[in-house]
């Protein structure tokens, strides 16, 4: 849908007012990191400094761990969704089958519900089987919501790719795996890094799933959450989050150009 | 010498569908034979029983002896050019001609060398860098040509290969393909809904309709003496002529096919020359078609067309006729 | 001799696959419906089944017996008060983000092309996907009582608007921080993204076709807009409410940290099971939610919304 004549006035000035609602308060983030107000939220800050950047880097080792951690279970998280979540695609791209539709929704769910339920879910589950908590009762439930971002990238991508593409491999001599290794895995590649960068953006910075799964270890996004409940330097917590956002914001970039490349060419096949 | 394909009793189903039903053929070697049908009619479903896409649900499928059925397609020695090419996009065109030789161990210079081959042989030579996004659809039909004939198939399977291509396109890939079979001598096999096409191309027509085969035969005979009222129809266009109404005017008491080409048409009165059979009629319509026109006329109750050279405006609509034809044109049909 | 055994068998599971394509789907799907099913549903039973315990008062321990004692103690005046705050935010939320999302996917669909496009899309995924926690705590520098508001009501002498609106009953408060209205501002901006990107999509469909025969049959833009592209866009509009909603339905951390600390679902779930250790209770909370949202996807799903995901 689109439209030759411009948008009126009021479309215009609401979608604009929309986005700057979205936006402005990442800048101010980046503001409040350079404030030389440590105690308040004072607005305009009352002079700016860099101190900050450097208090992180020198003063605050309690940051490291956290940081530590988390690109840990992001990284072990997106390994297990990558694989789950392309196995889900591949499934349910290649066959219709009973039942298919409620699959698709199984994957959707742990993102559908509240986060509350899952974080809340394992633990119980943990307490029943006196599951001890370390990092791998984290991954346990990010890898569950990481799985169906994959599973709808992939999942995109391989209903672009047209049946008879595997068929011609298979006709040219290349057996199953063959036709997976050079025709299958080249063309969905770029659907699978860029699902891949997503689900580590999702894990780095989640925090509503971890807190019930992390017992007392600290991730990054609860190391933030404490300084958001009890203050020590408020800067700092500026400083952070800007270091989160730039963690998060390349690999998003990434991811979509990886899938807009893939736009033009997964559709050459005819 | 066994058959390069041979189906006896061949069915496949898809629940309750049953696409193909209980098909037996025979294609030769080095035959170019055509699969003419309307869609579902079970040609498709005929073609991929063949390359190992489908597996028959009941029945024999042998390749040059060898039993097809349980061999998945990789372990066939047939190649398919498909309807929509199915370029791997994410390959130069000399990736995509190699590809089969790649799998199969070849090493690189030599399927490099084969596969430059193949190219120039469809006149496709210093295209190997490009990517098939960046081919027109007549070229990439020819890389798709290349790709399977790289491989020496022992049969090359088409589908609806030329459908996507214009008119030109295609008269100019018909004659190619026709010149490269020949050249090859591989067999050929072909499926096609376009009766035009299956006629200039094929040695031998096989006709289907509601999975079963409903006549075979040479592009001539089965033109000239289709057996059945589809066969006549689909084939061509044909005057269908009830049983009494053939009786009356030459024929014997079965429905007729006529073809429209072969009738006569003249002014009341005007003697026609040799062994003919007249009747009397007027005209409901005149198409002009260019180099022919097809007239319609109404005789005692029984519509019939007729498609003469275009000569000058000699008759108009509604104008009484005589049609003439020889009674050998006349062909009796079962009842179907 | 070892090797080529061992390509062969290899090929011959490729052959086997290859003729039951069943069971080959069956083997790609069984990981991860085998990860969905034990580690999320059996943990989602693994809570029902709390629910039907109950604590003993005295010792604080729980009671390993099947009883419904514990949703009678749900079922107080207190905790409706609560599922009926959080559910009165969460619908709240849901309007006002579809309002405030839907021009913004509107031009996006049919106004921005090229780079803008482009842009468009980038300026709502870089939100979407930005950090939960980062986004809160911006909100959080907003709403101080000595930050940019104030600031700004103060410059444009609107101060006593803002004492006005922190006046009102139930929604004001002492600042902006403290009140419903920050909860509420916060919950929509953090949610937003996810109701501007499926309306977006859902609005990308609506083929120019059907714009130009609308006029075409002789109705006005505004006809045309109410007729053709709303209808068209509402699947998206509900699919984009099944998150925002569901999404408020269960958030804890928002109300602990922008708000009067008037408790939701969220935040008394995470109390009862964090300090309180009422794990029974705690499960019987949260199956209000999932009951809620059960019913919520069910008429979502009636009216197309799935297709629109």
């Amino acid at each position: 849908m689109h439209s030759e004549t411009p948008a009126s006035l009021p479309l215009k000035m609401a979608a604009i007012g929309g986005l700057l609602f979205l936006h402005l308060p990442l800048a101010l983030i980046f503001l409040y990191a350079f404030t030389t107000e440590e105690k308040s939220f004072q607005f305009p800050p009352p002079g700016l400094t860099l101190r900050w950047f450097s208090v992180v880097w020198f003063e605050r080792p309690d940051i490291w761990g956290p940081l530590w951690l988390s690109v840990k279970v992001a990284t072990l998280a997106t390994l297990i969704a990558l694989v789950l979540g392309t196995l889900a695609a591949a499934a349910l791209s290649r066959a219709k089958f009973f039942g298919k539709d409620s699959i698709s929704l199984l994957f959707i769910l742990p993102i559908a519900l509240p986060g509350i339920i899952t974080g809340i879910s394992l633990r119980s589950a943990f307490d029943i089987m006196s599951v001890p908590f370390s990092t791998w009762t984290i991954v346990l439930g990010h890898a569950t919501f990481c799985i169906v971002v994959v599973y709808n990238n992939a999942l995109a991508r391989f209903r672009r790719l047209s049946g008879s593409m595997i068929e011609a491999s298979m006709d040219l001599g290349a057996n199953g795996p063959q036709t997976f290794r050079h025709v299958i895995l080249p063309q969905i590649g770029s659907a699978l890094l860029a699902g891949s960068m997503l689900a580590f953006a999702l894990s780095f910075d989640e925090v509503i799933v971890t807190t019930f799964t992390a017992g007392q270890q600290t991730t990054l996004p609860i190391w933030m959450l404490n300084e958001l409940i009890r203050p020590r330097q408020r800067p700092v917590t500026n400083v952070v989050a800007l270091i989160v956002i730039a963690v998060t914001f390349l690999p998003i970039l990434a991811a979509y150009y990886l899938t807009r490349e893939g736009e033009h060419t997964g559709g050459t096949g005819k | 010498m066994p058959a390069a394909v041979s189906f006896q009793r061949v069915s496949r189903h898809f629940g309750h569908v049953r696409a193909v039903d209980d098909v037996s053929l025979e294609i030769a070697e080095g035959e170019f034979f055509a699969m003419l049908g309307p869609s579902g009619s079970g040609k498709t479903t005929c073609l991929r029983l063949i390359a190992g896409f489908e597996q028959p649900s009941s029945g024999h499928i042998e390749i040059f002896g060898q039993t097809a059925e349980g061999l998945p397609p990789y372990r066939r020695n047939v190649n398919t050019v498909f309807q929509d090419y199915a370029l791997f996009p994410h390959m130069t065109v000399g990736e995509n001609v190699a590809y089969g030789l790649m799998i199969k161990g070849v090493g690189r210079a030599e399927r490099d060398a084969k596969a430059l081959d193949s190219l120039s042989m469809v006149k496709l030579k210093g295209f190997e860098q490009r990517r098939p996004s960046q081919l027109s659809g007549g070229q990439r039909q020819r890389v798709a040509l290349a790709r399977a004939l790289v491989n020496q198939p022992k049969v090359l399977l088409l589908d609806e290969p030329l459908g996507a291509l214009d008119l030109k396109l295609r008269e100019q890939m018909q004659e190619e393909l026709k010149a490269l079979q020949k050249q090859l001598g591989i067999t050929f096999v072909f499926v096609t809904h376009d009766q035009g096409e299956a006629l200039s191309m094929a040695n031998r027509v096989a006709i289907f309709n509601d999975g079963k085969i409903v006549q075979e035969g040479t592009p001539n005979d089965v033109y000239e003496r289709p057996r059945s009222r589809f066969v006549a129809d689909f084939v061509g266009s044909s005057n269908l002529l009830p049983p009494e109404f053939a009786m009356a005017h030459g024929g014997t008491k079965a429905w007729t096919s006529l073809r429209p080409e072969k009738i006569k048409v003249v002014a009341p009165g005007e003697p026609v020359h040799g062994n003919h059979h007249t009747v009397s009629g007027h005209i409901i319509s005149i198409q002009y078609q260019g180099a022919v026109t097809r007239i319609s006329t109404d005789v005692e109750g029984t519509r019939i067309a007729a498609v003469v050279p275009t000569l000058n405006d000699i008759f108009k609509e509604g104008d009484p006729v005589q049609l003439a034809w020889e009674t050998h044109n006349l062909v009796a049909m079962d009842a179907a | 001799m070892n090797t080529a055994t061992s390509a062969h068998s290899r090929g011959r599971l490729a052959d086997f696959l290859y003729r039951n394509s069943g069971i080959l789907t069956l083997a790609l799907l069984l990981p991860p419906l085998l990860w969905i099913g034990i580690v999320y549903l059996g943990s989602l039973f693994a809570l029902l089944l709390q629910s039907f315990y109950s604590l003993d008062e005295f010792s604080g321990l729980i009671v390993h017996e099947f009883t419904f004692s514990t949703y009678r103690r749900l079922f107080t005046p207190t905790n409706l008060t609560i599922i009926l705050r959080t559910v009165v935010m969460a619908a709240a939320v849901t309007i006002v983000s579809a309002i405030v999302a839907f021009p913004i996917a509107y031009y996006a669909a049919r106004y921005a092309r090229g780079g803008w496009k482009a842009l468009f899309y980038l300026a709502v995924m870089m939100p979407l996907w930005s950090s939960y926690l980062v986004k809160v705590y911006a909100w959080k520098l907003i709403l101080a009582k000595e930050g940019i508001i104030t600031w700004i009501a103060d410059k444009l002498h609107l101060g006593w608007v803002l004492d006005g609106l922190l006046a009102l009953p139930v929604i004001g408060g002492s600042s902006l921080s403290f009140s419903y209205i920050g909860t509420f501002l916060v919950f929509v901006y953090i949610w937003l993204p996810y109701m501007i990107l499926p309306t977006q999509a859902a609005l990308e469909r609506v083929a120019k076709n059907f714009i130009e025969a609308s006029a075409d049959l002789g109705a006005t833009p505004r006809q045309t807009f109410s007729t053709v592209i709303f209808p068209l866009a509402l699947p998206g509009i509900i699919a984009g409410s099944i998150f925002t909603f569901s999404l408020t339905l269960g958030d804890y951390i928002i109300p602990q940290i922008v708000g009067n600390s008037r408790p939701f679902i969220g935040t008394t779930v995470y109390a009862l099971q964090g300090t309180a250790g009422d794990i029974p209770l705690a499960a019987a909370f949260t199956v209000v939610p999932v009951i809620i949202m059960g019913i919520y996807l069910i008429v979502a799903r009636r009216m197309g919304a799935f297709n629109a995901l």
